[in-house]
């Protein structure tokens, strides 16, 4: 009788490979990896990605340079409002234009507010991730309030289109302060009540503390950036070392970790969520009524040049590199996706560690695949 | 009991007569009472109202549209209501909800998913990257629309649609199911007719 | 709103202190130094950016620890690749420009000295048809095996769009 398929004629074992993806309830869209395992342990690891690849950036140079706003809300489509920010930033760069600051109020508070949601959702699908049905449900009932108050100021759920070159499109409605005072309040609560349910929950510390330590040195040559970088504990957060629109304004801290374990990730995000509260309370203070758009001409053209911007995402260094030749679409657009270089270092993660925390590593990356393909 | 008896003796009278009018109409039912304590169905219709009462979604997210029916499925719009539960293998799905936008490499995995699910099976073709490529018909990499690769019965619009639309979108898949089955027992009976004489 | 203007538009401190030894670190005395808003552009012959690169990233002054972003851009005659350097060390930035003949598009890759660029590569070539000398694996990374031709190529058509 054979024992085993995996054990060959001398004795020993042969490595299995085991296909996860690209339909997977864990792999958080359409993403493929290619498992090399001996017994419990994972030899090799080999991402496939391109499942979503639509080509966005070659769209980009057939739109008119106010049109191109749409197809980055699609890139990364859980934070869609820092996708936009990112490119509006960038050809307000080489139009050298000044934005007003109530547009500039208006763009941090909801950037901030869509990092929360966006938090929540990696919270929620962390949670599943990791074996814990609750959170997932924690996690959205934030997500919808969040999102019926981008529905009031945008006019829409999801892809806002909301932040235009300039500016962002209209002001916000009347109701607008009242309401996100609401909003900040319950979500004050709903963090802590989120942070207790499950960051020291002892199963939850068993499935992630020490799993995967990542260290500086390897973080940064992967090019990792985000709350993954952070949790290395390297102090390094775009807002603050290269602070664009008035984030120099805010008093905030950028919360670190010490080992770069999958609870890092995990507890550094938790208190992003805070920081970024602590963002939007002083934002509502500081703000003045005024106007929302620059002047300047209904047709984009930016003069002959090329830049560069980064921002921070929730996701880590969202950069845009945008060329132009002087005419009405963008001649070269490239995305600097933060899920993309993140992803990159999965291979290195996954070396030597139980299959069972495969999923575990995945999960405290927080890819999100409309990036990582574009 | 506190309850009424007379009131629940006979179930037709306390039935509003005014709903109609307001537009809750009550769905038919596919019994009919042929003796006292006795009803009947036909087999067909019977078997659809099972089908459509618990639809098994694939949980199957492409793109931005996963969000969508993310929260559809979760505490807040709680599609459970109408007996959809996601399920992550297609083995046991009956209704594939392709949210996203369908690029030629995952156009083969998707075929595959296809075939593995067992029969009868639906597809719900959820936004417009989903119906026709929505707003990358431009694109080299974009299949122009699921239903090049798979029948789709249902197409939402949208982009992405609204956990409401998404939920409108099945109620319109269970309409379906069942009156496809009422029209299937038609085309069978005037078969049989035609047969006799 | 002048001082925020000059702001964005000049050279940082880093950047300016890295401008004023970079010459002498790289000693190449043909190379020209110019500022594009904001950051120190450099352009490189295609056979020195391997040098450049490892030089840049070993020297103690320069400590370019961080590829932000390897990116190619298509100007029909010829294909530009546009290396943009950070060092989280000294704050400072750098963008390193190569121009290649678009009919032999050839380099040599850097994945060995900042292994963030194996995946900007392997896209670049996927989508550019860059090939980059010593990657270890260059296969198509984000279009599926069989696709034909190098879509990201300003010749590469796109569906034509049709009025309904």
């Amino acid at each position: 009788m054979k024992i085993s398929e995996n054990i060959n004629e001398s004795g020993s074992t042969v490595d299995m490979l085991i296909n996860m993806g690209p339909q997977h309830p864990s792999t958080h869209g359409v993403f493929r990896l290619v498992l090399q395992l001996d017994g419990e342990l994972i030899v090799d690891a080999e991402p496939h990605i391109g499942y979503l690849h639509r080509g966005s950036e070659k769209l980009c140079e057939t739109e008119s340079y106010s049109q191109v706003v749409t197809l980055f809300d699609r890139l990364d489509y859980v934070a869609n409002l820092n996708s936009e920010l990112a490119y509006c930033m960038a050809v307000e760069k080489l139009l050298e234009l000044q934005i007003p600051d109530r547009a500039w109020y208006i763009r941090t508070i909801l950037c901030e507010l869509n990092r929360i949601s966006s938090h929540m959702l990696f919270y929620g699908v962390y949670g599943l991730d990791v074996g814990a049905m609750t959170p997932v449900l924690y996690g959205f009932r934030e997500r919808e309030r969040i999102q019926s108050l981008f529905e009031q100021v945008t006019g829409a759920r999801m892809m806002h289109n909301y932040i235009r070159i300039g500016g962002v499109k209209e002001d916000t409605p009347p109701e607008f302060n009242e309401n996100l005072h609401a909003v900040v309040l319950e979500l004050e609560k709903a963090i802590e009540e989120c942070d207790e349910l499950l960051t020291q929950n002892e199963a939850f510390l068993a499935r992630t503390k020490n799993i995967s330590c990542l260290t500086i040195e390897d973080a940064i040559d992967f090019g990792v950036t985000g709350p993954i970088l952070r949790s290395t504990g390297l102090v390094e957060d775009v807002r603050i070392s290269e602070p664009y629109g008035i984030y120099d304004r805010f008093d905030f801290g950028i919360p670190i970790g010490s080992t770069g374990d999958c609870w890092d990730r995990y507890y550094i995000r938790m208190q992003e969520m805070r920081e970024s509260l602590s963002i939007i309370k002083q934002a509502i203070k500081q703000m003045e009524p005024g106007e929302v758009q620059a002047k300047m001409r209904r047709i984009v053209r930016p003069p002959k040049g090329e830049c560069f911007v980064r921002t921070e995402s929730p996701r880590g260094d969202l950069g845009v590199f945008l060329v132009s030749d002087g005419s009405q679409n963008p001649y070269r657009v490239k995305v600097r996706a933060p899920s993309f270089a993140n992803l990159q270092a999965i291979k290195h993660m996954l070396e030597g560690v139980y299959v069972a925390d495969a999923v575990v590593i995945l999960g405290s990356l927080d890819i999100v695949l409309g990036e990582v393909d574009r | 009991m506190e309850m009424n008896q007379d009131k629940y003796s006979d179930l037709t009278k306390g039935y509003d007569q005014d709903s109609d009018k307001r537009g809750n109409i009550p769905a038919e039912s596919v019994f009919e009472e042929v003796l006292p304590n006795v009803i009947a169905a036909k087999s067909n219709e019977l078997f659809a109202l099972a089908r459509k009462s618990s639809l098994w979604t694939l949980s199957f997210g492409l793109a931005c549209c996963a969000i969508e029916m993310m929260s559809a499925h979760m505490s807040h719009h709680d599609i459970d209501r109408f007996g959809i539960v996601t399920w992550p293998s297609p083995r046991q799905s009956d209704v594939m909800i392709v949210a996203g936008t369908v690029v030629k490499k995952m156009a083969d995995p998707i075929k595959r998913l296809y075939e593995q699910m067992p029969e009868p099976k639906w597809v719900i073709a959820m936004g417009a990257c989903a119906t026709n490529g929505g707003p990358y018909y431009r694109s080299y990499s974009v299949v122009m629309g699921v239903d090049h690769l798979i029948p789709v019965d249902v197409y939402v619009p949208g982009c992405p649609p609204r956990p409401e639309a998404l939920m409108y979108g099945i109620m319109e898949l269970q309409d379906k199911i069942s009156s496809d089955a009422k029209n299937r027992a038609n085309l069978i009976s005037k078969k049989h007719l035609n047969n006799e004489n | 709103m002048e001082d925020q203007a000059n702001k964005t538009t000049a050279l940082n401190a880093a950047s300016q202190k890295l401008l004023g030894i970079l010459p002498s670190i790289l000693n190449q005395p043909t190379l020209q130094y110019r500022t594009n808003i904001d950051e120190l552009t450099v352009n490189l012959p295609g056979d020195l950016v391997h040098t450049i690169c490892k030089i840049l990233k070993t020297h103690t002054d320069t400590a370019f620890d961080y590829l932000t972003c390897l990116s190619v851009v298509d100007y029909e005659d010829i294909l530009e690749i546009n290396y943009h350097l950070f060092s989280y060390t000294k704050r400072h930035k750098m963008v390193l420009k190569c121009e290649l003949k678009s009919t032999d598009p050839t380099i040599s890759s850097i994945s060995n000295i900042w292994r963030a660029a194996n995946w900007f590569e392997r896209e670049a070539h996927d989508l550019f048809g860059v090939l980059f000398e010593d990657h270890p694996s260059l296969d198509r990374l984000l279009l599926p095996d069989d696709f034909e031709g190098n879509p990201g190529l300003k010749s590469y058509p796109l569906h034509e769009y049709k009025e309904w």
